[in-house]
């Protein structure tokens, strides 16, 4: 097996017992890169050089016997939307085309920490506004499995190269399900950490009060590997958890489902998913079972204005949080025709700057929160999240993790999507309850759709702060589904081409 | 159907700060119609008895101490400013007197 | 430009009723930001104590200095307003070059004070009960440098330049609720309120409170409306009162031109004003309009402030005493009349002179130096009295130098005037100069002598009893002396020879 298709705990692994170094390993993943990229676009930037020379550290220090942190040596993916010191962050944005931030999000120092070199910036949907990457101004991601397809957003360039081995792992960030929903349509494990878990002091942001920063990753070990190294609390980011949620590598390692009550969410089951990925569910849960666990249902009724709650706090916030790029202390300025005042210069900049999507969002975002209807729109919103939390607490106390598959479909056609702005909000209906309400949440692969042999992905949701669920019910289901394929959900992906 | 006017949609672009064509006014306000429509079903169950929820996770208290910490230099604060001057941002004229 | 109109002021209040409003903003002098760990310091080089945060930078994250918040509950303490249960921070958003993420983070319907009070002496001796609606928490913006135009202001500038060290200093803004009933007082009454706020904030040492350097800054609105007449009238706000002489102005100056305006049938137009102290009049700004949808909505980034009672109580207990009681106090303590205490505060020369007598001197002497001499060179120097080099404990030497008559009051004079050009303390000074008072009688006799010698007759006059002859005396020995002779010890001497021959 290449050394590409090995996951990241396997690679720590072989790196501690100096059975290749981190340089080797790092040269193979920028090779495939170099190969693979032009086509997929799942990296905006690629940092050659600075990821050998952090490789070479690594290999120095282990060299002179010195203890290292348990990825040290592993690289990995960054996605474009966390700023990184001297490497070019854009928001997958035209108006921060090129810029470089002075300063380091608090997760990349804690990648550093940990000595893992940084591949390079990630492709996504312009400020993580969408679900398929297509309105990122640097081009879309393709889906490795199929080239036609999107690998989900915003965090698709994350996704594609994952599940293209361009890195054993990524970080990403997820407001609706941007990191859940690609995972599920590329076949890789995506998890969003309980709000607060992990700190955003750093990630550039799009809904404030939604935003969370987690793994990309092939397996459910390496994303609780990789949740160990980012999680904690940050004095720089005033919303993160005082407390630290314990070892998700340590869950990881469970093996029983016995007595775990699953609780199926009534509303996010039935007509409006697709067939194929209803059944991969369902024998996924029947695996579950079989192994132990029960299965009760729920009901939160207020998920039917998730998506209508959720599609007014996130603009509304979003329009506040991206007032800042305005053409004087960094990023694109656009001198207008004639006399140019600053209002002139800021208008022109961001008309030029900002996609449709993100301007769409703004101005609906600013009709929220205006005079005489903020009450109407951003206050009702922020009413229904308080009902999404009250569902949910009600079902915990009746299951121990909640279920759902994490997307309506498989992955959709380039294109497809595109002509209705509502279509593409559909995408995060399994997704967004998570968000609102600040709870965790996990994608796991459960196999490929009948119809299309697609990836599916099945989404777990434990109560807040209890992230550790996820991943223990995660690394049981994961077990039993390749023991039941013989393989890995990798192992199934269609040989790329490319040339 | 929403009342969301061309008018109103050069309002929000004011309000924004984003340039728009009148092509454009036209296509965001059936845009946000259609959108402004679909979210407006909030209010059907945001009733006067069910408080806000600001911050999914409850914490209050938050405070750092009064101790100076490193700032940056004025190079890496100039140094994504498209025109900076004696170490100053450089903007063209402001119009609006505050 | 036009200049305005205005109605006689005293036919203004005969017609109209005034209503004033003031929004104060205190700047703490917190050692960094409110938001961020950045020095909070004034002079510095340009975007110099600067971050991410205060920079407004994609990514950038709030974090409250808690020093800050303390600052704000004894503010609101000493103007005997309710601390709220919980203080939450909003957004308000719009579009300026000075503000970095082109939204202000501040407090919108959760402020962290609300419902106060406080008592202001006007000069006739009123006092009014004004009534605090909120003080808030919120960040100052950047300092913005206009160049190319004639004035250095806004209009016809070529472009403008952008400081950020200011950005982020953290903000305590103070507002009344509407002041009713202050007649033709109103001007004087809006000026004496900031002078107390200033005094407040001064004395709990949250704010080095000097105006000139913006530590508080003053917003004044102002409406009329006939008497008798229920409505209120259209408020206009009034920025750039740099100085309590100037807010004094612009009130006065407001009401003059709304008045004139409405006699005419004129509406006043909702808006802004700015204050020219070259001009002695408000000019319009921008007029307030839908362009002021601020759209607050809750601090995402930032979680409540649940100030506990404790906390609460333990602040109380640091308050100092408030300034209406210190001033009563004091005013007993030294024995001032009443029109002296009210001189020395409408001088803002309380705390100097309270210092100068805690240093030693006797409180009149203290108020006769800083009233009197010192606040004539200020004056004559264009300076405020704040800008002398002269500390109240050298007053105090000084003064006691007078009081053990080891100085006349003009070598006294001489001597402030050394300490003030830097050469060192009064005692040094003396020295360096000689200038202590000549007490040797022998001197004295031998002074006196030769003067007359050349006045044969004085002693004559004296002994005849026309004592003022010893006048020319006296004067030709102080002269000859240069006036480091204790006259009166001189006079007592020259009598003393006219006895003895």
């Amino acid at each position: 097996m290449s050394i590409l298709s090995k996951s990241a705990s396997e690679l720590a692994s072989m790196l501690a017992k100096k059975e290749i170094s981190s340089v080797e390993l790092t040269k193979a993943q920028l090779g495939n890169i170099d190969k693979l990229n032009p086509k997929i676009n799942s990296y905006l930037t690629v940092t050659h050089e600075l990821a050998l020379s952090q490789a070479k550290q690594v290999d120095d220090l282990r060299a002179k016997g010195e203890s290292l942190p348990a990825l040290a040596g592993v690289p990995i993916a960054v996605k474009d939307n966390l700023a990184t010191i001297g490497i070019a962050t854009t928001a997958g944005s035209r108006i921060l085309q090129g810029w470089v931030p002075p300063y380091d999000a608090t997760v990349v120092k804690k990648i550093l920490a940990n000595r893992m070199p940084i591949l390079g910036k990630t492709n996504l949907d312009e400020f993580a506004m969408g679900s398929s990457t297509e309105n990122s101004a640097y081009g879309p991601s393709l889906n490795p499995w199929d080239l036609t397809r999107t690998p989900g957003g915003s965090g698709g360039g994350s996704s594609s190269a994952v599940a293209s081995m361009q890195a054993p792992l990524a970080i990403g960030s997820d407001t609706g399900g941007s990191i859940r929903f690609p995972a599920a349509v590329t076949g890789t494990v995506g998890v969003k950490p309980t709000y607060g878990a992990v700190s955003r002091y750093g990630l550039i942001a799009l809904g404030s009060s939604l935003d969370q920063i987690g793994p990309v990753t092939r397996n459910v070990m390496d994303a609780a590997m990789l949740q160990d190294a980012i999680a904690g609390h940050d004095a720089m980011d005033a919303t993160s958890l005082p407390e630290s949620l314990g070892s998700m590598t340590e869950a990881a390692k469970n093996d029983s489902v016995k007595g775990l009550r699953i609780g199926i969410i009534k509303e996010l089951t039935g007509e409006g998913f697709q067939a194929g990925v209803s059944e991969k569910f369902n024998e996924a849960l029947e695996l579950l079972v079989a192994a132990g666990a029960e299965v009760v249902e729920v009901s939160c009724p207020s998920f039917q204005y998730a998506i209508a709650a959720y599609y007014l706090i996130q603009p509304a916030e979003a329009s506040s949080n991206l007032a800042r790029f305005d053409s004087v202390r960094f990023g694109l300025r656009v001198m207008p025709e004639g006399a140019a005042t600053v209002e002139k210069v800021m208008s022109a900049t961001r008309e030029a700057g900002f996609g449709q999507e993100v301007k769409r969002r703004i101005m609906l975002g600013t009709y929220a929160l205006s005079s005489g209807y903020y009450d109407a729109y951003y206050g009702s919103a922020q009413k229904v999240r308080t009902l999404i939390q009250a569902d949910l607490a009600k079902a915990f106390e009746k299951a121990d993790v909640l279920v759902s598959p994490t997307a309506p479909t498989t992955a959709f056609k380039l294109g497809e999507k595109q002509e209705d702005p509502l279509a593409m909000y559909l995408n995060d209906i399994a997704t967004i309850p998570a968000n609102l309400a600040g709870i965790p949440g996990m994608s796991l692969p459960v196999g490929l759709a009948k119809e299309d042999n697609l990836p599916v992905g099945a989404q777990f949701l434990a109560p807040a702060r209890e992230d550790a669920r996820l991943y223990k019910v995660g690394a049981v289901l994961e077990k039993l589904l390749e023991t039941k394929w013989s393989k890995k959900m990798m192992d199934f992906a269609p040989e790329l081409q490319v040339s | 159907m929403t009342e969301i006017t061309p008018e109103l949609v050069r309002h929000l672009a004011g309000l924004a700060r984003i340039e728009v064509s009148e092509a454009e006014v036209a296509q965001f306000a059936s845009q946000l119609a259609l959108i402004v429509d679909s979210v407006a079903t909030v209010q059907a169950i945001a009733n006067d008895d069910i408080k806000a929820t600001s911050h999914p996770i409850a914490m209050s208290n938050v405070f750092r101490e009064d101790v100076v910490t490193p700032s940056l230099t004025q190079t890496q604060a100039l140094s994504g400013a498209p025109e900076s001057d004696s170490g100053r941002f450089k903007v063209s004229a402001i119009l609006d007197e505050d | 430009m036009a200049k305005d109109q205005l109605m006689d002021y005293q036919k203004a209040l005969e017609a109209y009723e005034v209503v004033i409003g003031l929004e104060v903003h205190v700047e703490l002098n917190t050692k960094t930001k409110m938001f961020c760990g950045c020095a909070n310091v004034f002079g510095d080089e340009p975007n110099t104590n600067v971050c991410p945060n205060c920079l407004g930078f994609p990514g950038a994250m709030p974090a409250v200095n808690g020093k800050a918040i303390e600052n704000s509950i004894k503010i609101g303490l000493a103007l005997d307003c309710q601390i709220a249960a919980t203080g939450r921070f909003a957004r308000k958003n719009y579009f300026y070059p000075d503000l970095a993420k082109n939204f202000q983070t501040s407090q919108y319907d959760e402020p962290i004070a609300f419902e106060g009070k406080i008592d202001i002496e006007v000069p006739s001796g009123k006092v009014f009960t004004v009534e605090i609606e909120r003080a808030h928490m919120e960040e100052d913006a950047g300092k913005l440098t206009h160049v190319g135009g004639s004035t250095g202001r806004i209009q016809g500038a070529e472009y403008s330049l952008v400081d950020f060290n200011r950005a982020g200093v953290p903000l305590v803004e103070i507002v009344t609720k509407p002041i009713y009933g202050a007649g033709d007082e109103a001007p004087e009454l809006a000026a004496a309120y900031v002078r107390s706020i200033r005094e407040i904030v001064k004395n709990l040492g949250v704010s080095d409170a000097r105006m000139e350097r913006g530590n508080v800054r003053c917003d004044a609105n102002v409406s009329i409306r006939p008497k008798g007449e229920a409505k209120l009238g259209t408020r206009t706000e009034t920025k750039n009162v740099n100085s309590l002489r100037s807010i004094e102005k612009a009130v006065k100056y407001e009401i003059q031109r709304q008045a004139h305006l409405l006699s005419q049938g004129v509406p006043i137009i909702q808006e802004t004003r700015h204050w020219h102290e070259d001009r002695g009049a408000t000019s319009s700004g921008r007029p307030k309009s839908d362009a002021d949808d601020y759209r607050y909505f809750p601090e995402p980034d930032l979680v409540p402030i649940q100030p506990s009672k404790e906390w609460i109580e333990q602040i109380r207990a640091t308050l100092p005493e408030k300034p209406a009681i210190r001033r009563k106090r004091l005013m007993e303590l030294w024995g001032f009349s009443e029109l002296e205490f009210r001189d020395v505060v409408n001088s803002d020369l309380l705390d100097e002179i309270d210092e100068t007598v805690k240093a030693g001197a006797k409180p009149q002497a203290a108020r006769k130096w800083w009233t009197g001499e010192i606040a004539r060179i200020a004056n004559s120097e264009d300076k405020d009295i704040t800008e002398l080099s002269i500390t109240p404990s050298q007053v105090a030497s000084i003064a006691e130098l007078v009081e053990s008559g080891k100085l006349t009051d003009r070598l006294a004079r001489e001597v402030l005037t050394g300490v003030l050009a830097g050469e060192g303390d009064p005692a040094a000074i003396v020295a360096a100069r000689g200038l202590e008072v000549v007490s040797d009688d022998a001197a004295l006799l031998a002074a006196i002598d030769k003067v007359l010698a050349e006045q044969p007759d004085v002693l004559e006059k004296i002994r005849e009893g026309k004592i003022q002859a010893a006048g020319a005396v006296i004067g030709a020995v102080m002269k000859a002396m240069a006036g480091s002779a204790d006259a009166a010890r001189v006079r007592e001497l020259v009598i003393q020879r006219a006895t003895e021959s």
